[in-house]
């Protein structure tokens, strides 16, 4: 029972592992675009908890102050917002040129 | 004075005209009349002034019979010697021809009578052209008119002679057209004008014949140069020249077979037609007959063409004449006629006498048109003699002038027309026997037709109607006080040149002899035959005047109580011959089918149109065919020359390595689908792949 309470590590990182695949999927398969950005959050936020997780988890090995894994999680955060606001700002721009936001509709980079 | 500003006769009139072409619109009716016949009479006093100066001058020892000269400028080409052409013979002459002028005997008469009897037709025009519009544009065209033949008569050579030859036919052509909202009146001008141009032709290639072997186009030097002695009589160039210069002749003065457009010509208002289509436009080609007579003298085969054409259109337009029921064309074949006669005068070599006849004719001419012009006012426009009548004493003025005018044209003796024509018979008769009798016979019929003419509308039974019966009246004072100035002239023109043979001297001829101053053996009988001629010429005499006292007699007969639905003694006679005759032979419609080809012949068409619609065939089938042919040569060409370049050039060419290029690069596409989800997977496997083979491995 104490050994079903104790939420360790792993629960974590196999919590961030489906988070991750959950987005890859969303990513590869939905035809909306902004479905797709919020795919690439869950992905971004699946990193976050892995990189949260194993912050937590080393400092039981080096004490408090090794909190790198937390603050690269803030930076994520950070880089997130500002992708948001640029996938965004792509968004808008290309609902302007085509009147879709469906990402299978913009096949012109080929040849 | 007067003849060296000789120059200023024809410019008066032509001030006239400019002054009627820019202001004539707003100038009142009397404005207009004060200048257009003001520089008519002033145009004729300078003529009397210069006519008169000249006779003393040329009686002076010094000018002895001389022609006056005098060149203002030159007019074409240059007198530098820049436009030179070889002659016949290979001596260089220059192309000149002056703005000068020319008085000498011929010139002299021609100016008198063209201006004389052209005032009395302006001022007779005041009064018939009163009540109609275009007033000022009548006047202007007379005035060019006159501008155009005082540059005709006074002209020192053939080119400017030529212009005033132009500019009378373009006037011509302008007042029958006067009426011009009727479609017959600018038909007779379109005509007359079409006609005229193939006379010019031959006008225009005869001068040029002269250029070429005279080396000059004025007078003065040809007549010099053919009298020189240096041409044979009947040189095959010179026969030619006046040849042509006969054909200008025979369209000017309507001679066979040009003379189609002088009846049509009375379209026009008929002061036009006494003026230029009786008394003085029409002698234009006479003058100019007369004027070369050194170059016809020179063709004696020329000659007898002249006289055979005139003694022909004499008798065949008088024939036409004893029918036509229109006073203006009864008129207007009686001047083809007669001008036929002087054509047959110049013809014989009696240049004196032809010219002595166009003097006279003039003035008696005129009057009869003036005269029919004052009938045709008093019956309200009616111009068919058969519906008039008994209009003696209604319109006593015109009568008696007219009739005066009637007994001039038919020869009764005393009055002008008997000297000339019975001089103009002697000297046929002189000539060839046939030309004599058909002159003579063309004697009768002219006292025939005249006297028919002047029975049906002045003696007989009225045949008008009573509402036009009411309104004949006489004519303004303007109109007749013309007619009795013509009326004088017409009885005593011809005292100016009574025959030797009738206790004369013949002035005229001798005022003539400068002009006509032949070699004496082609004109001159020989004197001894003089005596025994004398009783033969009495006895033609004699007969002449019989003959016009026949017609008279016959045309009472017939006519002298004429009532409605009268018969013509020819229509009862022989119905064919007078068929034709109405009918004016079938000359028109012959023309018709064979030079105009407004009519076809069968279903084929000749003449002009003829001509045109096989020139339009021609086009239309041969030569648009060569072009619609080659056009379809280049479309098939260029079909299959795209059809090459198409499916040969482009096809296997260019687009064949492209496709080749399209298939093999196709796997490699595949990684660059062009989506973004396609690029993703590929990632993500490429990942997954990476994963495993570290995990795997």
């Amino acid at each position: 029972m104490d050994a079903m309470l104790h939420i360790s590590t792993l629960h974590y990182l196999v919590l961030g592992a489906a988070l991750f695949l959950l987005g890859v999927i969303g990513v590869l398969t939905r035809r909306n675009v902004v479905i797709v950005l919020m795919s690439i959050e869950l992905i971004l936020n699946a990193v976050n908890l892995n990189l949260v997780a194993l912050s937590r988890y080393w400092q039981g090995v080096y004490g408090p102050n090794a909190l790198h894994g937390q603050v690269f999680a803030i930076f994520v955060i950070t880089d997130a917002a500002a992708e948001a606001a640029v996938g965004l700002g792509i968004l808008i721009a290309f609902f302007r040129n085509k009147e879709t936001i469906n990402v299978d509709e913009v096949n012109l980079l080929k040849w | 004075m007067f003849l060296s500003h000789i120059w200023l006769i024809p410019l008066l009139p032509a001030l006239g005209a400019t002054l009627m072409f820019f202001f004539g619109r707003r100038l009142q009716k009397s404005s207009v009349s004060a200048v257009c016949v003001g520089v008519v009479v002033l145009a004729f006093l300078m003529a009397c002034g210069a006519v008169w100066q000249y006779t003393a001058w040329s009686s002076t020892a010094e000018h002895l019979h001389q022609p006056y000269q005098t060149i203002l400028y030159t007019w074409l080409g240059t007198d530098t010697g820049h436009l030179t052409y070889a002659t016949h013979d290979g001596t260089p002459a220059s192309l000149q021809a002056d703005a000068g002028f020319l008085l000498d005997p011929l010139s002299s008469i021609w100016l008198l009578f063209v201006t004389g009897v052209g005032m009395l037709i302006h001022v007779y025009s005041i009064g018939y052209m009163g009540h109609e519009g275009g007033y000022y544009r009548f006047f202007g065209y007379l005035n060019l008119f006159m501008f155009s033949m005082l540059t005709l008569v006074l002209a020192n050579n053939y080119a400017l002679m030529f212009v005033g030859w132009e500019g009378v036919g373009l006037c011509s052509y302008l007042l029958i057209g006067f009426y011009f909202h009727r479609k017959s009146a600018s038909d007779a001008a379109n005509k007359a004008f079409i006609v005229n141009r193939i006379g010019d032709a031959g006008f225009l290639l005869g001068m040029f014949f002269i250029a070429w072997y005279f080396g000059s186009l004025r007078f003065v030097d040809v007549t010099a140069a053919a009298r020189s002695g240096h041409f044979a009589i009947g040189d095959p160039i010179i026969t030619a020249a006046t040849l042509l210069l006969f054909v200008g002749a025979c369209g000017k003065s309507a001679q066979l077979p040009l003379y189609v457009w002088l009846p049509d010509a009375m379209e026009g208002p008929t002061p036009v037609s006494a003026l230029i289509h009786a008394a003085t436009m029409v002698t234009a080609g006479v003058y100019m007959v007369a004027r070369s007579n050194a170059l016809f003298v020179l063709a004696p085969k020329s000659m007898m063409v002249v006289a055979v054409v005139g003694a022909l259109t004499a008798i065949f337009a008088a024939s036409i004449g004893l029918v036509q029921n229109d006073i203006k064309r009864v008129l207007a074949y009686s001047t083809v006629s007669q001008l036929g006669y002087m054509f047959l005068a110049l013809g014989v070599g009696a240049f004196a006498a032809g010219v002595f006849h166009v003097f006279t004719h003039a003035f008696f001419k005129a009057l009869l048109f003036l005269g029919a012009g004052s009938v045709i006012h008093a019956m309200s426009g009616e111009q068919d003699i058969r519906n008039m009548g008994d209009l003696a004493g209604k319109i006593p003025t015109t009568f008696r002038t007219m009739f005066v005018a009637t007994l001039a044209i038919a020869g009764i003796p005393g009055l002008a027309g008997f000297f000339s024509k019975d001089e103009i018979l002697w000297q046929a008769w002189k000539y060839n026997h046939y030309l004599w009798a058909i002159g003579f016979v063309t004697a009768l019929m002219t006292a025939f037709y005249m006297f028919r003419l002047v029975y049906l509308t002045f003696y007989s039974k009225p045949r008008m109607s009573h509402e036009v019966e009411h309104h004949v009246h006489e004519s303004p004072k303007s109109m007749t006080w013309p007619l009795v100035v013509l009326a004088f002239f017409s009885v005593t023109a011809g005292y100016l040149g009574v025959s030797p043979s009738l206790g004369g001297s013949n002035h005229f001829e001798k005022f003539l002899e400068p002009v006509f101053a032949n070699g004496a053996e082609t004109v001159e009988a020989p004197p001894a035959g003089e005596e025994g001629n004398r009783g033969i010429e009495y006895l033609l005499m004699v007969l002449s005047v019989a003959a016009a006292g026949a017609g008279w007699f016959m045309a009472s007969r017939a006519y002298g109580n004429a009532d409605k639905g009268f018969t013509e003694p020819i229509a009862a006679a022989a119905p064919p011959v007078y068929n034709t005759l109405l009918n004016k032979y079938y000359v028109d419609e012959g023309y018709d089918y064979v030079f105009t080809g407004r009519r076809k012949l069968g279903d084929v068409r000749l003449g002009t149109m003829g001509l045109g619609e096989a020139s339009s065939w021609f086009d239309a089938n041969i030569v648009d065919g060569a072009v619609n042919g080659a056009g379809w040569i280049t479309r098939l060409t260029a079909t299959l020359s795209s059809w090459w370049d198409k499916w040969i050039i482009d096809g296997i060419g260019v687009n064949g390595p492209a496709i080749l290029a399209r298939m093999l690069s196709y796997p490699a596409r595949l990684f660059e689908w062009g989506l973004v989800q396609w690029y993703a997977l590929v990632m993500t496997a490429g990942l997954v792949g990476f994963v495993f083979y570290y995990v795997y491995h």
